[in-house]
């Protein structure tokens, strides 16, 4: 007649390890805050970066923030996507809009 | 003196006003004492089943009235008709009605896991009644590897275990040959011995006419016959 | 105390049948591992990019021509620096560069003046002509570092050679990964730039109130250019990192449905032996009460369980591994992805919808179906 005993138990050991991982996660976070991130702010700042570099298949992947939305058709008019990152980055918002809004690019 | 157990008039009905109604139980006024005997006797669609059935407070009646120790039971909620047949009433079945791959000592103890008592308490009761009957050896056994017999005492081990003042069977003696009906209507004997009302529905002579039956209650298609003592 | 023992006879339940459940644990924890692993994923990425790129410019100019990016005139950084607000405007000379060698592309960047030592780079930053700073995605594929040459292509098909004066530290991999910097005006003579032209311009705003109202002045003055605001910037990470976009959202959507198909095999009905199972319990004096804790704890056994293994797998795999599963699915092509350790940035409150949206429909697949057998009179175990 145990089986309760280390259900509650297991049970309390997996949510005590993860309050441990989240306590690991703030401070690691809060750690990196202080130490890393001014730094990649400075680089930022700097180099006048715009976009992480994450996916460097296409222009419009690796600057997503930079590109506007006839960019991933530049290659052809009603050229589809063909990188896989770009299933990745969804539309911009103006595409999803039912109307227009004066004065956006 | 008051009957421990009183039906008036009781009939039950299922699936009534509807193509497949079923009148199982036409108007059956019934009075059993305390330390009685009684059997239920006819033949299989008789009403005994139902008739048993409404008695332990597994169900209600459709109609009448069933007085279990001065409550009437027909109007109880479902809480305490639970209560009662937990506290009131023990249980054999025609089939044992044993939950397979469980060990003989879960299986007694069934009845015990929605009441406030301690595991330890539960299982010291489990283990004096499985004593009792003689099967304490067989006490950690999954109950589909014991013989007919060593199921037979696990069903009433479990039937006993909340100490009920009345004992209902059904069909008790069905599956079982000579040797282990005689046991068990043995058990049953000492039972009643020890203070324990006895009811029991059944077709099979050498149940009903055994000698320690006080009464029998004759049924046929859904209606008390004949009621006689033996 | 009868709770506890009800617990106790369902998990007595649960381990009559041993495989079936630890399977079906096993797989509804690698659903929500693999759930928990994508919000994980784009939450710290999320985070990551709102929290680094805070310092980007207010404004980029870019100039449209015929819908596509062109190259600006350095005639507009003088008409946007006199428009009222505005702090600087500075051209901004960068490409990409297509490396046959590693079939990788490169984003060169020129910069111009004295820039104080960057504490995340290794070396210095190039101060005489053909020298130039790289990221260590670009220091890995071409086996260079600090102290050595890189030889690149230019436009007119001829080798370049660049001393390398410095290297980017690692740990700013995703923001440097793929980057070369050097001088602008080695950039301009590397892609060869038609003089006075500049990629596009970086503008300084005093009051951030005002971005958009600049933004609007610039338009109207030069009415080819796009202006890209900061928030814009920012936005298109949080678009980026959505859950609800692209490829994470088939992985969530399939995981989704896996489960709801686990869920539904649940909920269309109990087997004939638990039915008789909760008659036997009835009968014997379970009420319709102690059926269903029953069940509610069978239920909460599995879904707890998994939940919680698989929220520990989904931690452990993005933020200790860095998503090593997940990564093929989001690197897509690129050769050049960035090595970078994942910020463990966690938001409770999508633990709690996601504890919410798996446990909850769980349990009660396991005891609704339960439901009708455990209010059914027990009479009918008498029949059977």
């Amino acid at each position: 007649m145990r089986k309760h005993k280390f259900f509650l138990g297991f049970t309390f050991l997996e949510l005590l390890f993860l309050s441990t991982l989240f306590l690991y996660s703030r401070s690691t976070v809060s750690i990196l805050n202080r130490d890393e991130v001014p730094a990649k702010r400075e680089l930022v700042r700097y180099l006048k970066l715009t976009d992480l570099s994450l996916w460097t298949e296409a222009r419009y992947t690796r600057h997503p923030s930079q590109a506007d939305i006839f960019t991933p058709f530049q290659d052809f008019p009603s050229s589809l996507e063909h990188f896989p990152a770009g299933s990745i980055i969804g539309p911009e918002s103006i595409v999803l809009q039912t109307a227009i809004t004066p004065g956006r690019p | 003196m008051d009957s421990l157990i009183r039906t008036e008039n009781v009939t039950k009905i299922y699936n009534p006003r509807k193509p497949d109604e079923v009148r199982a139980l036409e108007s059956a006024t019934l009075n059993i004492d305390k330390g009685e005997v009684v059997v239920l006797k006819g033949p299989s669609g008789s009403g005994k089943t139902t008739l048993l059935s409404l008695i332990g407070c597994m169900g209600r009646p459709t109609s009448g009235r069933i007085v279990v120790d001065g409550r009437d039971i027909a109007k109880l909620p479902e809480r305490f008709l639970t209560l009662i047949r937990r506290r009131t009433f023990g249980f054999i079945f025609q089939q044992f009605n044993l939950i397979r791959n469980v060990s003989v000592l879960e299986n007694i103890l069934l009845p015990l896991y929605p009441v406030d008592i301690s595991f330890a308490d539960m299982r010291l009761r489990g283990e004096k009644i499985l004593e009792d009957l003689n099967i304490r050896d067989r006490m950690n056994t999954k109950v589909n590897k014991l013989s007919g017999g060593e199921q037979q005492r696990v069903a009433i081990a479990r039937a006993l275990i909340n100490g009920p003042e009345i004992i209902i069977a059904d069909e008790p003696t069905a599956h079982l040959d000579r040797k282990l009906s005689t046991d068990l209507l043995r058990i049953l004997q000492d039972l009643n011995v020890s203070g324990k009302t006895i009811v029991i529905a059944t077709h099979d002579p050498f149940v009903y006419d055994h000698p320690f039956i006080k009464r029998i209650v004759e049924m046929r298609d859904g209606r008390i016959q004949d009621i006689r003592l033996t | 105390m009868r709770h506890l023992k009800i617990l106790e006879y369902a998990l007595s339940s649960l381990l009559r049948r041993k495989y079936r459940n630890i399977s079906l644990i096993a797989v509804y924890a690698l659903t929500i591992a693999i759930l928990a692993s994508v919000l994980f994923l784009t939450y710290s990425l999320k985070l990551e990019a709102s929290h680094i790129l805070i310092d980007t410019p207010d404004l980029i100019v870019q100039r449209l021509s015929a819908g596509r990016h062109d190259l600006i005139p350095m005639e507009y950084v003088k008409t946007i620096s006199e428009i009222p607000g505005v702090g600087s405007a500075v051209p901004r000379y960068w490409g990409y560069y297509y490396d046959s060698l590693s079939h990788s592309n490169y984003t060169l960047i020129g910069i111009d003046g004295d820039i104080p030592g960057l504490s995340l780079l290794e070396g210095r930053m190039p101060s005489a002509p053909r020298e130039c700073v790289i990221g260590a995605g670009v220091g890995s594929m071409r086996i260079v570092g600090t102290g050595d040459t890189l030889a690149l292509i230019n436009s007119m098909n001829t080798g370049v050679v660049f001393h390398i004066t410095g290297t980017f530290r690692s740990v700013s991999n995703i923001l440097t990964n793929d980057l070369i910097v050097m001088s602008s005006k080695d950039l301009v003579q590397f892609f060869d730039l038609p003089a006075g032209r500049a990629t596009d311009i970086a503008v300084t705003i005093h009051n951030p109130n005002e971005v958009a109202t600049i933004a609007g002045k610039i338009r109207t003055a030069h009415s080819d250019t796009r202006p890209i605001t900061k928030s814009e910037i920012l936005r298109t990470y949080d678009a980026v990192f959505n859950w609800r976009s692209g490829i994470m959202l088939t992985i969530f959507s399939s995981a989704l449905i896996a489960f709801c198909i686990l869920a539904w095999d649940k909920a269309t009905g109990i087997s004939a032996e638990e039915k008789h199972e909760i008659g036997i319990l009835k009968a014997i004096g379970w009420d319709t009460a102690d059926i269903l804790e029953l069940k509610f704890w069978e239920g909460i056994v599995i879904s707890l369980t998994s939940f919680l293994l698989g929220l520990i797998a989904a931690y452990i795999h993005v933020f200790f591994l860095n998503a090593t599963i997940l990564s093929p699915v989001i690197k897509g092509w690129s050769v050049l992805f960035p090595a970078f350790r994942l910020t463990p940035y966690i938001d409770i409150y999508q633990i709690f919808v996601l504890a919410f949206l798996t446990v909850t429909p769980y349990v009660a697949s396991t005891i609704i179906p339960s439901w009708k057998t455990a209010i059914t009179d027990p009479e009918n175990v008498m029949r059977s």
